[in-house]
């Protein structure tokens, strides 16, 4: 039985993480206004 | 020789880890979150031939708002039309089909851009692109919960959360690509249109390639399965068309609807709200941070609310957000006479939190009640709810807001009228929510489950 290999997982993981973290970073800076 | 789209294609093999399948489902649903950022291009779209300005030719506002009525719209019909052949033919075929509703809507709006016929840009976005949203929006719900029978809650809410993240990329990058793209003759709108179409194609065909289905009889290690129904949890099976004709169908509906049109209606009017119930205290710049804290409490609420559902069931998770929005609507006039700014600000993310939480939450609470088998279809049904709110939450709070201005109402108190209104219509979703029961064994199917 061939098990999926964690670096695919870990991939698969990182190319729908790393732009949404980049869009949640831009959504925190942006709210950061209102603390200001 | 079965095709890449067939069902038995798209069958997971022996080994195959199920933590390949959220990520499918975000490809998907972080795209199809952009339309929650089109207002972006509200501003240019009403340029486009008077470039710094607006010119008599050019489109209005009004125009340009039924773009995103006319995709939510068809979000909710294609949701509700197609759900069934969502679920006949796997998850696979449907991602590819929204995916190229999707991405393809984009690539006619631009043509309607650039040929300045508001008509193509109703048909491409509004039209094809709604279409896209509904059926993507479902396609990836049932797999999900097929794979995560011991935390269906949190493994959908994971997907929907993506929804609302994927407002926060497509804005600030909207924005970034008309600026590259804008000349002295051109504000970049199409050629914007024309990159996103194909970056979000490219993104949802991600998803097409490494979704996978679990195979008949699959569990995770270590999970035994209900034997019995218990509480509101089932292990019947009811069939869709049969879902449609039982009283808890609609009283899910209702409870979705209530639950949109009240947090719908604060996301509608969030910036001009905040300005106006505290003049002098809150300027554009900060309101715009006020929307960006709700955009985040709202994406968070999707999560943290479905994951919770997981462990203290989907009734109470609902009764929580009724009894609660109702407090913390019918507190905010008085907040604003109190010119608390910051209690403001907490209570609004609070209610945005469960906005967000109730749509993550709605499909774990069909597969309780309705069985797993049709739970994908049974939940594109159930998304007119969401058509019905789209447009009953902003005219609630436009309307009744403009009438009261009319009538003399100092514009800090203009809202008042409508957040009791708004707990009046949370109490009738905690109504229905309250008297849910187990769907009686008359309506589940007695065969051997089916796809569709």
């Amino acid at each position: 039985m061939k098990k999926t290999s964690p670096l695919l997982i870990a991939l698969a993981w990182a190319i729908v993480g790393i732009p949404w973290l980049w869009g949640f970073s831009q959504t925190v800076q942006k709210a950061a206004a209102l603390f200001q | 020789m079965p095709s890449f789209f067939d069902r038995s294609s798209q069958i997971a093999g022996p080994g195959f880890s199920r933590w390949l399948v959220p990520p499918a489902a975000l490809a998907i649903h972080l795209c199809i979150g952009q339309a929650y950022a089109f207002s972006v291009f509200k501003l240019p779209m009403t340029k486009l031939i008077g470039i710094t300005k607006s010119a008599p030719d050019d489109w209005t506002q009004s125009q340009l708002g039924w773009i995103f009525s006319i995709a939510i719209v068809f979000l909710g019909l294609s949701a509700a039309v197609f759900g069934r052949w969502v679920e006949s033919g796997g998850p696979r075929r449907a991602m590819f089909v929204a995916a190229c509703c999707f991405g393809g809507g984009f690539l006619v709006a631009a043509a309607g851009v650039q040929l300045h016929n508001i008509w193509i840009v109703y048909l491409g976005y509004g039209v094809l692109g709604g279409i896209g949203l509904g059926i993507g929006y479902i396609s990836p719900v049932s797999t999900l919960i097929k794979w995560f029978p011991d935390r269906p809650g949190m493994a959908t809410g994971m997907a929907i959360m993506g929804f609302g993240g994927g407002a926060m990329i497509a804005s600030p990058l909207s924005l970034m690509l008309m600026k590259s793209y804008a000349t002295p003759e051109a504000v970049g709108v199409a050629a914007t249109f024309v990159t996103m179409g194909a970056v979000y194609f490219l993104v949802m065909m991600f998803g097409v390639f490494l979704v996978r289905l679990p195979a008949d009889g699959w569990k995770p290690e270590g999970f035994v399965p209900r034997a019995v129904s218990g509480g509101m949890i089932t292990v019947g099976n009811v069939m869709v068309d049969q879902a449609f004709k039982t009283r808890q169908f609609w009283q899910l509906w209702l409870v979705l609807c209530m639950n949109v049109t009240a947090g719908i209606g604060i996301l509608e009017t969030a910036s001009p709200m905040i300005q106006e119930m505290f003049p002098g205290h809150v300027t554009a710049v900060t309101a715009g941070g006020f929307v960006g804290l709700l955009s985040i409490f709202n994406m968070a609420g999707r999560f943290v609310w479905s994951s919770t559902s997981d462990y203290i069931g989907r009734r109470s998770t609902y009764m929580i957000f009724f009894t609660l929005g109702i407090v913390l609507y019918a507190s905010i006039p008085s907040i604003g006479h109190m010119g608390s700014v910051p209690l403001f600000v907490a209570v609004c993310a609070i209610v945005l939190s469960m906005y967000g939480g109730g749509f993550a939450t709605i499909p774990a609470y069909l597969k309780d009640v309705f069985g797993t088998m049709h739970v994908g279809a049974i939940h594109g049904r159930l998304l007119t709810a969401w058509s019905v709110a789209g447009v009953l939450g902003p005219v609630l709070v436009n309307y009744i807001r403009d009438y009261q201005l009319a009538k003399g109402v100092a514009k800090p108190d203009a809202y008042n009228v409508t957040m009791y209104l708004v707990a009046i219509l949370l109490a009738v979703g905690f109504a229905s929510n309250w008297f849910m029961r187990p769907v009686d064994d008359r309506h589940h199917y007695q065969g051997t489950p089916l796809e569709a």
